[in-house]
């Protein structure tokens, strides 16, 4: 299998403090890859050092087999990225933003001009075209981020927390985007705070906290890893107690040991959200 | 290829120009029409500096700060703006293009508006006193001053850690220029000790240069050369820094 996405030995430090620490990930070409941490994990920190903004401490990583720091210009052709926060020229239209990016990565006019209109096209924001930045909504921006991403026919594209702040509708449309994308060949990888987002679009997962990997698999397969069945157990002071159990008849077994009295006891399906706060100990906002 | 890179960059910034210009012209003309009307019609009015009339004095020293103010601003303030408000320098930076290109399209702006703004200064100064030339030498002078000034401004953008820090350059470097840089006054007037403070100012060539092209004196070659070592240091400072700051 193609490999686009490698790194080994991969630590960044920052003041002797380790924000990405002996980091070993492979993401294979066409995936779909979610990178799970909580704030501070090192999410962002890989991500800068993928996109060359950073040089990293010690290790490496590659791009598509390029070199991150030795060959920066090969890779900076080979990724399209989305930033968590809004990083468009609000003074500019949305196909001047667009054209901007299409310079920069050196398309010619006739290209560009088919490239942008067929991107926005892509995105449904063609109406919106000779908008500023400013007069349209937080999707549509969000919407112009991904087309600008794109423009360069990236094999990979990295979407940073691409539905923070959006409202369930927008976010579902990114999301078939998204999926879209993939579906058209490009490998995403995907860092989000919104766990659903993850199992709805991730064909492996990556949990990162403090710095280093501390499980990866498919979604079904982590969910395997901690027990397909949860139980809480709700107590007076309304804590909650978690148990994980390989099946529903494992999970229904234990329940039937519990005192008659007891109350507020919820058998559901685990999901990645228990798989992250009991590998992590903390939510994934926190 | 890096002309056409650095013109990707600065296109997008003539776009916003392009779409401000009226405004921009108002705003940019409001300070040095000020500092004309105060200096060389309140101030200096009756006073004769080097042989001519201070407001012919005044007029090459005024065109020389705005020079240094719209370039430091127009490529500073705006770098500044995208590097830590928008964050969209970082796009720049995540580009296929050299640092180089990226340089040269940054500070490109700052002179683009630094030329506007004077040419636009000396087009009103020329209706109120035409006794002054418009030669090569003024136009080379000026371009230089632009650009050294651009550079300093992209310099001082990649160095600031807030926007406070910009104004923070502004009041400890631009603003004692704008008063010790040969502005409203002639160097050759002051203590030799303090003569050797105020060389140490690239307005100072700026203006020394601006003001011989423009009432045809002799020409301070040393200063163009000066002002031409200014703009390199600034620029060598921005290669370091944008080299330290990235991959």
């Amino acid at each position: 299998m193609h490999i686009m996405i490698k790194t080994e030995h991969l630590t960044k430090e920052y003041g002797g403090q380790k924000a990405v620490d002996d980091l070993d990930l492979q993401v294979d070409l066409g995936a779909t890859f979610g990178f799970l941490g909580p704030n501070g994990a090192g999410k962002t920190t890989t991500i800068r050092i993928l996109t060359t903004l950073t040089r990293p401490t010690s290790g490496r990583a590659w791009i598509n087999g390029f070199d991150v720091v030795s060959e920066s210009s090969e890779v900076k052709g080979e990724f399209g990225i989305v930033q968590q926060h809004l990083s468009l020229n609000r003074e500019l239209t949305v196909r001047e933003n667009l054209d901007l990016h299409a310079r920069l990565h050196h398309l010619d006019r006739a290209e560009r001009r088919e490239r942008i209109d067929e991107l926005l096209d892509y995105v449904d924001l063609l109406e919106y075209a000779d908008h500023l930045i400013d007069r349209i909504s937080g999707g549509m921006k969000r919407r112009v981020m991904i087309a600008r991403a794109l423009i360069h026919r990236p094999r990979l594209l990295i979407l940073d927390e691409p539905t923070v702040g959006l409202d369930a509708q927008t976010r579902r449309r990114i999301w078939d985007l998204i999926r879209r994308m993939n579906s058209d060949g490009t490998t995403v990888f995907l860092t989000t705070h919104y766990i659903e987002e993850a199992e709805a679009l991730c064909d492996r997962v990556g949990i990162i906290h403090q710095g280093h990997i501390i499980s990866l698999g498919s979604p079904l397969e982590l969910r395997r890893h901690l027990g397909l069945t949860t139980v809480e157990l709700r107590s007076e002071g309304n804590n909650t107690e978690y148990r994980y159990f390989p099946d529903r008849t494992t999970a229904a077994k234990y329940v039937q040991t519990l005192p008659s009295s007891a109350e507020n006891i919820v058998m559901r399906e685990s999901n990645l959200e228990d798989v992250f706060v009991e590998l992590t100990g903390r939510r994934v906002c926190e | 290829m890096i002309v056409m890179e650095a013109y990707a960059i600065l296109w997008a910034d003539l776009m916003v120009l392009k779409r401000r210009i009226g405004r921009y012209l108002t705003t940019t003309l409001i300070s040095p029409v000020l500092y004309l009307v105060a200096f060389g019609w309140g101030l200096g009015r009756g006073i004769s500096v080097d042989g001519a009339s201070y407001f012919e004095f005044v007029v090459p020293g005024i065109i020389a700060l705005t020079a240094m103010n719209s370039s430091f601003n127009g490529a500073g303030t705006r770098l500044n703006v995208d590097r830590l408000y928008f964050k969209s320098f970082d796009e720049c930076l995540m580009a296929p293009i050299s640092h180089l290109s990226l340089l040269l399209g940054k500070a490109m702006i700052g002179v683009v508006r630094g030329l506007i703004s004077s040419i636009a200064f000396v087009m009103v100064a020329l209706l109120i006193s035409p006794a002054f030339s418009i030669g090569p030498l003024f136009l080379v002078s000026l371009l230089l001053t632009c650009l050294t000034f651009a550079f300093l401004g992209v310099l001082a953008a990649l160095l600031a850690r807030s926007h406070e820090d910009m104004a923070t350059f502004g009041s400890l470097i631009l603003l004692p220029m704008t008063f010790l840089g040969g502005t409203f006054f002639s160097v050759s007037q002051v203590p030799a000790a303090l003569k050797l403070v105020l060389y140490a100012l690239p307005l100072t060539h700026s203006s020394m240069c601006l003001r011989a092209a423009a009432l045809d004196q002799s020409f301070p070659w040393g200063s163009l050369l000066a002002v031409g070592c200014f703009w390199l240091v600034f620029f060598i400072g921005c290669t370091l820094v944008l080299k330290r700051a990235s991959v």
